[in-house]
């Protein structure tokens, strides 16, 4: 096939070799011990941010407070991984069933030019009837990024006007404290997804 | 409808030229379940995911497509590398002999750019499969909903079940069932291209 490719993905491998490290060194898989699914976090990932809703409404993390939220950092643009896991996020609510009226399914855009509230409007109603999307200034947005850890970096075909994104693919479970509860990375199906928020609503009850 | 249902049925023998009858079945290719998701008017893009299996004994090479739906249709192919997920064009898909490349979400896919209207929900929209030997193939590509998933890397048994879920053919739920199992073998190591 390409010959080049090999190259890219060396070179790719080696752009992202420092960010792994980083995210390897923060986030641990949970001991077996470990009451709850999912990725436990160690270190502090998450925190406050206001930004702008599909709507055109400003919303703060403490609109969600209260309830758990599953939020994901992606862009309309995205042709594949952003319709699986906003898929994946709307079917793991749906597998909650009553508990999952409990759960706020959010996507976070890191490609604000594209992404204006209009445009947001038009797209979230297509995975969820209760997703919230969130867009900002491109300070508002690299600051929210780097609070979840999230690397994203636009990439221009040369040949084209359109423009792709790469980014971080994970979706974060937010408790009702607005604490990061757990991590899914890419792929992971609706049910362990479901599970795992089951686990943490059944742990929240008991203490 | 019919148009639903022809494509649900899609599997095209493919004749590149009046070739004597055992060198015509080498040419055959089989394309199984086409699909894409539903787009917003404001999205410019999609990605379209099928099977596609050589019947023979020669490898073949898809090598482009083009839709009247879309200015631009490039086949790329994912890497993902710690949760990094990047998506690049690459030149082919290489169909083995006696084999199958599958294109589906988290691995390989059709790239249509700058859509001219949004994709549908159970609507269908023509495609051209441009091959090396089999030359052009056209097909037509079922529109699913927005957030259908489908064989993703590590998802197994909840991504073939929505399937299962979202379709309407018996037949085609089975075998996109089967195809989902073998390349979910490879996990994310398997997102190659």
């Amino acid at each position: 096939m390409n010959r080049k490719l090999p190259i890219i993905i060396v070179a790719f491998v080696v752009v992202v070799f420092a960010f792994g490290a980083w995210v390897h060194l923060r986030v641990a898989e949970p001991p077996e011990s470990s009451p709850v699914g999912g990725m436990v976090v160690n270190v502090s990932i998450g925190g406050p941010f206001e930004l702008t809703d599909h709507t055109g409404a400003r919303m703060d993390d403490k609109a969600l407070r209260g309830n758990y939220a599953l939020i994901y950092f992606g862009y309309t643009s995205c042709p594949d991984v952003c319709p699986t896991e906003l898929g994946g996020i709307a079917a793991a609510i749906d597998e909650l069933g009553e508990n999952g009226e409990l759960v706020n399914p959010v996507m976070i855009t890191i490609d604000p030019e594209r992404d204006t509230p209009e445009v947001l409007a038009e797209y979230v109603p297509l995975f969820h009837d209760r997703l919230v999307g969130l867009t900002g200034t491109d300070a508002e947005i690299k600051d929210v990024a780097e609070k979840y850890r999230v690397f994203y970096r636009r990439f221009e075909d040369p040949n084209s006007t359109f423009y792709l994104m790469d980014h971080t693919s994970f979706v974060y479970l937010i408790d009702p404290d607005g604490g990061v509860a757990s991590m899914f990375r890419y792929g992971t199906p609706h049910g362990d997804m479901a599970d795992t928020i089951r686990q943490h609503m059944n742990a929240r009850a008991k203490n | 409808m019919i148009s639903r249902f022809s494509s649900a049925l899609l599997t095209l023998l493919l004749l590149t030229a009046p070739l004597p009858a055992h060198e015509e079945k080498s040419e055959h290719l089989t394309i199984s379940h086409p699909w894409t998701r539903a787009t917003a008017p404001s999205q410019k893009v999609g990605a379209v995911f099928m099977a596609i299996t050589t019947n023979g004994a020669t490898k073949d090479r898809l090598i482009g497509a083009r839709s009247p739906d879309a200015e631009i249709v490039e086949i790329h192919g994912h890497s993902m590398d710690n949760g990094v997920m990047r998506m690049r064009p690459v030149d082919g898909v290489v169909i083995p002999a006696e084999g199958e490349a599958v294109l589906e979400p988290g691995g390989l896919h059709i790239m249509l750019i700058n859509l001219k209207a949004p994709l549908l929900e159970e609507t269908v929209i023509p495609l051209t499969l441009e091959f090396e030997k089999a030359g052009t193939v056209e097909i037509e590509v079922v529109v699913e909903a927005a957030g259908t998933r489908k064989a993703a890397s590590a998802t197994g048994h909840g991504a073939g079940h929505d399937v299962m879920n979202k379709t309407n053919d018996g037949t085609m739920k089975n075998d996109m069932e089967q195809d989902t199992m073998k390349h979910d073998a490879g996990g994310h190591g398997g997102h190659k291209h």
